[in-house]
């Protein structure tokens, strides 16, 4: 089971709270602020798995976080979930989430904070892993944006607003979420028998 | 960062004014939500952006409460309160209008009601009732889109009770004709069994479907499902074995449409899920193991790109070869893979690589030697994750010649870290360490100081008190004893000699113990100077009142030792006037010892902590002071539950209107007796108010937690010393730190002889760590090669009873491998050893006791016995008793019915008030060569007596015999441990302890263990368990109709169910309710026509009112009680019990 997904910047704020386990406001802002402290004094080379944090619930669960540019990406998963798998999944909902944004910033997640609980909520249901397959998730999220433009005369207007403001020429524009590392290469080991 | 965002924001009005149309009534939103986040990214100070976020929302306030708003601009607002509530501030004023918009909104704007709703509200919270409609409306809907944030919602939120009203929803979704949907349902099924898996129960056939569904990822979902399923109860899928390794092999084999592959690997998170469940039913099972070597060993092979994904399955692969039965050649493989993890560049695989390790090194040290340079390098790595991975590594291959240098390790890497979790922790594994394999007293005491200063106060208790435990109790060698304490007596002194030493409480509080305990053994320090230490240590502000207790009681066991002390008299003095009464108590209880030499010599004997002093337990000296008191008309003494259950119907308010005043009887409370409120003061912790030390004082100073019990119902029970002399030789100690830089180097020279590449001096400092750590693991051939011979040193005798404690095992899995022959096999086997022969008779004692009894007590006998046959799993017994024979007397309480057990029985003989109640037959739990136990629970009005009975096969007396229930389910009453002094050759003993459901659960198992001491002065161990399910705690209750209307309403919780009906009886109802009634031990309060009123309770107050209509061919339960678990657990049990017949 997936217990919480948080992400934040650089700075700490956050810009996605997701909790699957009931915790209290102040819990969570807590969780969210050592979170944070734990995960953003650590170098990049170092491993992406974090154990045993005192606050939500001890040995038996784990952070498995990522950083892009401006934004880390967090699951606090129990025992029953893969590590590599789990970083994995993040992967995925970051490139999903670049899909449905084209060139996902973090003014995205920011301005469009509703569309991206949606587009995780097409992921991780409830926290489970519901679907891992990018494609199958965009077409969901699709779907749900075609209602939108049925329906939505002025609510479509912000949208392009904010797509109006990333296209101009800011000088110190946030860059892109880098999604580079997609292929995590081993260069001294040879392939297995 | 936060610029850009500004320079962003300022243009944003000039863009959105194109679209943003003033006056008319609308609101830009947009523009709010985006003023909002930049005057946020503004501000310099949290203080500021409270005060802004504050403004905000009271804006949202009125514009929310405000009737012109229309939904849309609602939806907005939502948004903004998501936003504000995301940053921590509390918008809960807005949370009934988010369930409002997702219930009226259209599909937008239900969609973000939903998405606030799921995000605001947990599922203890009120207003989500008014959410239920709402739900089920959506559930129904024709609008794909609407279904599934129903589902989703229903997944993410809904609480137990709630369950029921969707649930039929739900499961008809399973059939629904869009995948999307059935997927949905899939998991949010799942949810509900992880919440309330009885409530799901009669769905599993449908899993079965979902698992075979047309859409693999509808399959995917279910998988889910069922690996929990196969966690909770790996049994029931065996079955199932095949068909998992099929879908693997097909997925492996790459037969799953091109859209599920991840970077060219095909559906890897499938494939991780099916490893897991296939871990989980092959363990222990070789048969299901043989289905999967081959999937096994095709994904091993296929897993060759170099991709995450690809290490993910691997390390999944690796888990479940070591897992299942093992297969050397797939080990051989794995062992491979763990290679290239723990060599691997990336530091995610190679802490994937470290953890694999240890979780195989138990099985295979070996590894731990090939890759021993590896788990070295990762010692100094700099990734503080990576370093506990591998102390983690390294203590399970912690032995007796490698203990000092991974305690260095670790206690090297405690004075660095700074988290909590990590302390405790690694605080716990040191300890236990040391006390397992110290190579001598001074590294033992030393190493524990650390562990004191480092744990401080976060540390695990249990740690000081082993501790003092350990030195209270010694071990084999008085010797050693006595230079132990001496040695740790020494080092505390000097550690209080130290200026400003700023100890944990906890340290100080061991300190003040072993020094007044034992600084007698040192000749050369006057206990008067000792004395002024602790009373400077009294004097300082930082100390905690508890440890000051324990202070004050060290003092004063160093003045029984003294002939007169000024520093005590002064001490006493000074804090007889202190403000705080415990210290206050203390000095006067010291003035009045110091008083009376005689009376101290005799409570404070020196060397004395283990040995008991003899206390009249029950007060007998104050029963005349009593029975005048009753005379006079004081009110009779009432215990603490009652009267506060007495004080809880006094109350005006009364909140708690479900707990029963049930008469309690005088003669239940002769089985608690009198001395249990005084026995649980006791067994208290430390500190307390001043009454409880009293107590305390006059039964010994400073008693410490985990000190045997000695007082049973029968008044004291004799111990003799545990910490007497004993004088068989202790195993002879060689001195390992000595030669251990000898062999350090010898190894080290063999080491580098073995690798090719010339080392230089850093690289062979590493290997000389190397060999220190390695040292002792692995096959004997890499022993001798190591140039060292295992060396036993017995020191400790918690090693000692851990050795002892593993032989037992494995004579019990020899004896139990012989018994799993058939029995009549059994009988014919001549060369079978005595303690079987004993057991056979035992075993046809009870089948001839057995049959006499069937004809008599035919009534109850054949459900019931099956049922408690599944009870049961200890497997000699249901070896021994067939199920046939078996007749279980089951709990009833009308007087008719009670059913005696032969008082003939010579073997287990009831004591004459017992036998006389129901009871269920005895039962074996677990034996070994020497010794017998079994149990008989005796269901008794206010609880459940459990009567153990222990035999002993042996030719000698058994000695020092303690059976404890370490239990934190169920409340032991009496006393959780007896203790008998011995037991004599071939007799048997029994022991009585009531137990009682602290929860209400379907059914658990009562685990615990009996140790003794043969006659070669060993402590053997017996483990046990018994399977207690709800029934057994519930009793009927008796209740008049107008009582039973009265209690229905006030209780809070109610559910309904449908049951089955036993339809081919005459009269359905009272047919079922009498089923129901004879198994479960319910009341029928009334039955009018085709409906019923039934009542019972489960101990010891929960009542539960049950209301039963015969409708159209089900009996329609409605169920009431204050436990909603209650509810929960007597429907499984009806379900169970109904279905049966």
């Amino acid at each position: 089971m997936i217990k919480a997904i948080l992400v934040f910047n650089n700075h700490g704020k956050p810009r996605l709270i997701r909790f699957y386990q009931y915790f209290p406001e102040d819990m969570q802002q807590q969780i969210i602020r050592e979170t944070f402290h734990l995960v953003s004094k650590r170098d990049d080379n170092v491993c992406n798995f974090l154990e045993g944090g005192s606050l939500i619930g001890g040995s038996d669960y784990k952070l498995i976080y990522r950083h892009y540019a401006t934004l880390y990406f967090v699951f606090c998963v129990d025992s029953s979930e893969s590590e590599l798998g789990i970083l994995d999944l993040i992967q995925v909902f970051v490139e999903t989430l670049d899909k449905c944004f084209e060139n996902v910033c973090e003014l995205d997640l920011i301005f469009h904070m509703d569309k991206v609980h949606y587009i995780l909520q097409e992921v991780v249901m409830g926290g489970m892993v519901l679907e891992t397959n990018m494609n199958e998730i965009v077409g969901q999220v699709e779907n749900q944006s075609r209602l939108e433009k049925s329906e939505g005369g002025l609510s479509g207007a912000p949208a392009r607003a904010v797509s109006a403001v990333k296209n101009m020429n800011l000088p110190e524009i946030p860059r892109n979420i880098n999604i580079g590392d997609i292929n995590i290469k081993v260069p001294n080991l040879s392939p297995f028998v | 960062m936060s610029d850009v965002v500004e320079k962003t924001l300022t243009a944003l009005p000039s863009l959105l004014s194109l679209d943003s149309q003033p006056g008319a009534g609308k609101l830009s939103i947009t523009s709010k939500l985006g003023s909002l986040i930049k005057n946020i990214t503004e501000l310099t100070s949290k203080h500021e952006e409270s005060k802004l976020i504050k403004k905000e929302l009271s804006t949202i306030k009125e514009q929310i409460s405000s009737p012109h708003t229309t939904l849309r601009q609602m939806k907005e607002i939502m948004v903004r309160m998501i936003y504000c509530e995301m940053l921590g501030y509390d918008t809960s004023f807005g949370y009934i209008h988010a369930i409002k918009l997702a219930q009226q909104g259209s599909l937008l704007e239900k969609r973000v009601g939903y998405l606030a709703v799921s995000l605001f509200l947990n599922e203890n919270h009120e207003l989500l009732l008014l959410l239920v409609n709402t739900v089920l409306k959506d559930l129904q809907s024709t609008n794909l889109v609407e279904v599934c944030m129903a589902l989703t919602i229903a997944s993410q939120i809904f609480p137990k009770d709630m369950i029921p009203a969707v649930l039929p929803l739900v499961e008809e979704k399973l059939q629904h004709s869009k995948e999307i949907i059935r997927r949905k349902a899939v998991l949010a099924l799942y949810k509900f069994y992880l919440i309330a898996p009885n409530q799901v129960q009669h769905i599993h056939d449908k899993f079965r479907k979902a698992l075979c569904d047309r859409d693999p990822g509808v399959m995917i979902s279910s998988l889910q499902i069922y690996q929990q399923m196969i966690k909770d109860c790996p049994d029931g899928y065996k079955d199932l074995t095949g068909s998992f390794v099929a879908i693997l092999k097909q997925v492996v084999g790459g037969k799953l449409p091109v859209d599920f592959n991840y970077h060219s690997v095909p559906a890897p998170w499938l494939q991780i899920q099916l490893l897991r469940i296939l871990a989980l039913l092959g363990k222990d099972d070789q048969s299901a193991s043989e289905l999967m070597y081959d999937v096994l060993d095709e994904s091993l092979r296929r897993a060759e790109i170099n991709h995450n994904i690809t290490y993910a399955i691997l390390f999944e692969c690796v888990k479940t070869v070591y897992t299942i039965h093992p297969k050397s050649d797939l080990l051989q493989k794995a062992a491979k893979c763990i290679g290239k993890f723990v060599l691997s560049h990336k530091i995610n695989l190679k802490y994937l690589g470290l953890k694999a390790l240890t979780y195989v090194v138990q099985q295979d040290p070996n590894l731990a030697l090939q890759h021993q340079m590896t788990i070295i390098q990762c010692l100094d790595h700099p990734d503080p994750i990576i370093k506990r991975e591998t102390l983690e590594l390294l203590y399970r291959i912690t032995n007796g010649q490698n203990v000092t240098v991974i305690v260095e390790k670790m206690l090297a890497f405690l004075w660095q870290s700074k988290d909590e979790y990590t302390t405790i922790d690694l605080v716990g594994k040191v300890a236990e360490l040391a006390e397992k394999y110290a190579p001598d007293n001074e590294w033992f005491v030393k190493t524990m100081n650390t562990v004191f200063s480092l744990g401080g106060d976060v540390m695990q208790p249990d740690i000081p008190n082993n501790f003092l435990r350990l030195l209270a109790e010694g071990f084999e060698n008085e010797i050693e004893d006595k230079q132990l304490r001496l040695f740790a007596v020494e080092s505390y002194l000097s550690l209080l000699d130290k200026e400003n030493c700023n100890f944990p409480q906890r340290f100080l509080q061991v300190i003040s113990w072993v020094l007044g305990e034992y600084s007698y053994l040192k000749t050369d320090t006057h206990p008067e100077i000792v004395a002024e230490r602790l009373q400077k240590l009294l004097d300082q502000s930082t100390i905690s009142q508890e440890t000051k207790s324990w202070i004050m009681a060290a003092i004063t066991k160093l003045a029984s030792d003294s002939v007169c002390s000024s520093t005590v008299t002064e001490i006493a003095e000074k804090h007889s006037v202190c403000l705080d009464t415990v210290q206050r108590q203390h000095a006067f209880e010291m003035k009045a010892l110091l008083d009376d030499r005689e009376l101290m010599k005799q409570i404070l004997p020196k060397d004395a902590s283990c040995e008991d002093i003899e206390v009249d337990i029950s007060l007998s000296f104050l029963d005349e002071f009593v029975a005048n008191a009753l005379d006079r008309g004081a009110a009779p003494y009432k215990p603490p539950h009652q009267r506060q259950q007495e004080l809880s119907q006094a109350k005006a308010l009364n909140f708690e209107p479900y707990g029963l005043s049930l008469p309690i009887s005088a003669s239940s409370y002769s089985i608690a007796g009198r001395q249990s409120p005084t026995g649980l003061s006791l067994s208290s912790g430390l500190s307390g108010n001043s009454a409880e030390m009293t107590q305390k004082k006059g039964s010994n100073s400073l008693k410490l937690e985990g000190v045997k019990k000695v007082w049973g119902k029968e008044g004291y029970l004799p111990q003799s010393e545990t910490a007497q002399e004993v004088n068989h030789p202790s195993a002879s100690c060689p001195d390992v730190e000595a030669t251990t830089m000898e062999k350090l180097v010898e190894n080290a020279s063999v080491q580098s002889d073995l690798l090719p590449v010339a080392l230089n001096v850093k690289d062979q400092e590493k290997q000389q760590l190397a060999s220190s750590l390695f040292v002792g693991i692995g096959s004997h051939d890499t022993l001798s090669l190591m140039g060292k011979s295992e060396n036993n040193a017995q020191r400790f005798r918690k090693r000692s009873k851990l050795k002892e404690y593993s032989k037992e095992t494995e004579r019990l899995s020899r004896d139990e491998f012989s018994l799993q022959s058939p029995p009549q096999n059994l009988l014919d086997n001549a060369n079978f050893s005595e303690s079987s022969e004993n057991l056979n008779g035992l075993g046809t004692l009870f089948t001839s006791k057995f049959s006499k009894k069937a004809d008599s007590t035919t009534l109850d006998c054949d459900k019931m016995s099956k049922q408690e046959m599944l009870t049961v799993p200890t497997k000699g017994s249901s070896l021994l008793f067939t199920s046939d024979d078996m007749v279980v007397v089951k709990p009833s309480h009308s007087p008719a019915e009670i059913s005696f057990l032969p008082s003939s029985n010579q073997y287990f003989s009831l004591p004459a008030e017992l036998s006389q109640q129901a009871h269920s037959e005895v039962v074996q739990l677990a034996y070994n060569d020497f010794l017998s136990l079994s149990a008989c629970k005796i269901y008794q009005k206010d609880c459940l007596l459990l009567v153990v009975f222990i035999t002993s096969y042996s030719s000698t007396p058994i000695t020092h015999i303690e059976l404890c229930f370490p239990q934190s389910k169920l409340k032991v009453f009496n006393s959780a441990a007896h203790h008998f002094h011995s037991l004599e050759a071939k007799s048997t003993v029994n022991c009585q302890s009531c137990l009682l459901m602290e929860e209400p659960c379907a059914q658990l198992d009562l685990v615990g263990n009996l140790t003794y001491h043969l006659e070669s002065e060993e402590i053997s161990e017996l483990e046990f368990s018994l399977t207690l399910t709800l029934l057994d705690f519930v009793r009927p209750l008796i209740i008049s109709t107008d009582d039973y209307g009265k209690l229905w309403l006030s209780f809070a919780n109610d559910v309904k169910q449908n049951l089955n009906l036993l339809s081919n009886a005459k009269d359905p109802l009272t047919a079922t309710l009498n089923v129901l009634k004879d198994n479960l031990c319910l009341h029928i309060v009334d039955i009018i026509g085709k409906e019923s009123i039934i009542a019972c309770q489960l101990l010891p107050s929960i009542p539960c009112l049950m209301h039963c209509r015969v409708h159209s061919g089900m009996l329609a339960v409605w169920l009431r009680s204050p436990s909603p678990d209650f509810i929960d657990c007597l429907l499984y049990h009806c379900q169970r019990i109904l279905q049966e017949k």
